[in-house]
């Protein structure tokens, strides 16, 4: 089984901050109320660097990388 | 007319610290932007809080760079301790005290935001909040340590500090009475 | 809310709520037995009677791999058209006792918490005087009343609560880390007295009712236009008609069930009424279980309505903590007023599964199923017009209170 990363968020503590979606423009987008929306599908490794990015930009620490089947 | 044993050291302290002095006051604007979501113009709203993280960096070394000319400087006559606990001095009065309380609470609030990660959400905010503590203390012993208190281009520097943050914390308070999310506006 | 009064019994299907007939529950001192008792939980297919239908044996021996646990017994009951777990409490407790106390050996949990709704003082009553009257010597026993609140059901929110918390969900898992940060199973009261059952009967007893996939039977609470509204046991598989047979029949002519609870969807009467009581039997109509009740809605009810009344009431109790879910209900249950079926239909994915825990998902099916069924309702009300004549409402509604 092929581990792939995942980008996750929690949703507790999101405020709606949208820094995410700032930083990965092509996966990330806003709701009407400027929450994340955070497909749940495996992370392109391209985007491996940005999504860091955004995980240390984030101001509540809602995102994390992980890695799952 | 007395003399000085090092003029450099004691103009590159004052120098120094008013220059922190308005590098704070541009973080603490940044950070209430930052919390308000606010968007400079185009550009996206992650610059606004890179802008807060490095431009805090960039005043804690001049931070450093103020305290070890003031501890270096034979003139100042300031010690260690007096650089680091906040005590009444005779010869300052309150306002190194208040140097060194502002001192103190930046580097509560740098470290904890170091190991962000390791710390509840709810610790970090509150130490957090402890900058809008330190930005007045600051403040204070800048304006009355005495140093520079009459000179006419530090006074104007003083009230353009004062008057941005009073406008930007009043700003801030306007947005409590928004429901809850606090500060969201509609995405466009 | 005081709206059923009478909580009948049917005698026909006497397990779970025939008090005082049960023999002795057998000790299980030895790591032999109770690994026995552990297959025959399994073999029984028992899956929990809260609403999830996950089954047992699992999270039984996900929690009994870590040590130190803990067992919460879920009473608390959040849906306001449930009354199952306050019936089964009020009326034989001990035989819920027996299953936490069976289920503590099972995981190998010294604690016992039994958590019950605020609000209705009867069932902790009748609780305490069941515990006043025995010895269980190995296990620690707590009663704990919660808020009543829609989601302080909830597993993780119910942990959260023990914890000292506000009765919110959170992320954490419960078997991973619950009350007082050890190993916890929480499980559904109804469930526990049927842990209880089997350690008696076995398996094979258990599997005498029900269908070969959903075996046993269950605690359905009838409301609505039924003649004697309650709570009945039935075994898995009755028709629902059958099922409303045994709470007195029909009192009206049906135009819908709400079958489920609030998080569950509306259902054309003349759809469901020949359907098997199994997930598998309503899945056609894309309908579980749920909060195991039925509510009938007569013809002369006016269906957007009480949909509009439970949107609202699901979305002021969110727990506030997650954005869709705080934006998201207020907006289905504006849109469902307003008649904006489309926003409903772009609501929904939004909503759905963007949450900490399941109320968002809940709310959006209950919304989604209520445009479905209702369309010429919604057509009708277009022109100004409203099928109800008696605008007395059908369906009940909690008080929400504290969180605390």
């Amino acid at each position: 089984m092929e581990m792939t990363m995942h980008l996750r968020l929690n949703p507790i503590l999101c405020d709606g901050y949208g820094q995410c979606a700032e930083l990965l423009p092509g996966l990330v987008e806003l709701d009407e109320w400027g929450y994340p929306i955070v497909p749940r599908r495996a992370l392109d490794r391209r985007l491996e660097p940005a999504a860091r990015r955004a995980v240390k930009m984030c101001p509540r620490l809602a995102l994390s990388l992980e890695r799952a089947a | 007319m007395r003399s000085l044993s090092n003029p450099a050291v004691w103009y590159l302290m004052r120098g120094s610290g008013v220059v922190t002095l308005i590098l704070f006051t541009g973080v603490v604007v940044l950070g209430i932007a930052t919390t308000m979501r606010f968007r400079p113009g185009r550009l996206p709203r992650f610059v606004t809080l890179g802008l807060h993280r490095s431009v805090s960096l960039l005043a804690v070394l001049f931070l450093g760079i103020h305290v070890a000319t003031a501890l270096a400087d034979s003139y100042a006559k300031v010690g260690l301790a007096q650089a680091l606990v906040p005590l009444p001095s005779a010869k300052y009065g309150l306002f190194l005290g208040l140097g060194a309380l502002s001192l103190d609470l930046l580097a509560a609030v740098l470290v904890t935001s170091v190991i962000r990660h390791r710390l509840s959400q709810r610790v970090w905010k509150g130490i957090h909040w402890l900058a809008y503590a330190s930005w007045p203390v600051a403040f204070y012993h800048a304006v009355g340590i005495g140093t520079d208190k009459t000179s006419g281009w530090f006074v104007d520097v003083a009230v353009a500090c004062a008057s941005v943050v009073v406008v930007a914390v009043f700003w801030r308070l306007l947005a409590l009475r928004r429901p809850y999310p606090k500060y969201l506006g509609a995405e466009s | 809310m005081s709206a059923v009064a009478a909580f009948r019994v049917d005698p026909r299907a006497p397990r779970l709520l025939a008090a005082g007939l049960h023999g002795p529950l057998p000790r299980f001192l030895r790591r032999r037995e109770l690994d026995g008792l552990m297959a025959e939980i399994e073999a029984a297919g028992l899956t929990g009677r809260g609403g999830a239908g996950f089954p047992t044996a699992v999270k039984l021996a996900a929690v009994a791999r870590a040590g130190g646990a803990v067992v919460v017994a879920n009473g608390t009951e959040g849906e306001p058209a449930s009354w199952k777990d306050k019936v089964l409490l009020s009326m034989n407790p001990h035989l819920v006792v027996d299953g936490a106390v069976t289920a503590a050996a099972l995981v190998g949990a010294s604690e016992i918490v039994f958590a019950v709704g605020r609000a209705n003082r009867t069932v902790r009553k009748h609780l305490e005087r069941a515990l006043d009257e025995r010895s269980d010597a190995d296990v620690d026993v707590f009663v704990e009343s919660v808020p009543d609140r829609f989601v302080a059901g909830e597993a993780s929110a119910l942990v959260n609560r023990l914890n000292g918390g506000p009765s919110k969900p959170t992320i954490q898992r419960p078997s991973v880390r619950g009350v007082h940060g050890r190993p916890t199973l929480v499980q559904n009261v109804e469930t526990l007295a049927n842990v209880a059952l089997i350690a008696r009967y076995g398996a094979g007893w258990f599997r005498e009712r029900g269908t070969p996939e959903e075996p046993g039977t269950v605690l359905v609470t009838v409301l609505g236009a039924v003649r004697s509204p309650g709570v009945v046991e039935v075994e898995l598989g009755t028709p629902i008609h059958d099922v409303i047979q045994r709470a007195g029949g029909l009192a009206a002519l049906p135009q819908a069930l709400l079958v489920g609870g609030y998080f569950g969807a509306w259902v054309r009467a003349r759809d469901a009424l020949e359907l098997p009581l199994t997930n598998a039997g309503l899945a056609p109509l894309g309908v579980s279980l749920g909060a195991r009740t039925i509510v009938v809605l007569p013809q002369d009810a006016c269906g957007l309505g009480e949909s509009v009344r439970v949107a609202r009431y699901l979305a002021r109790e969110s727990a506030g903590q997650c954005g869709p879910c705080v934006f998201g209900l207020p907006a289905m249950a504006d849109a469902l007023e307003r008649l904006d079926v489309d926003r409903i239909h772009r609501l929904v994915p939004l909503v759905a599964g963007r949450g900490a825990c399941s109320h968002p998902d809940g709310a959006a099916r209950f919304v989604a199923s209520a445009v479905e069924v209702f369309a010429d309702e919604i057509e009708r009300h277009r022109r100004g017009r409203c099928r109800s004549t008696n605008h007395e409402p059908v369906l009940p509604l909690g008080a929400s209170g504290e969180w605390r």
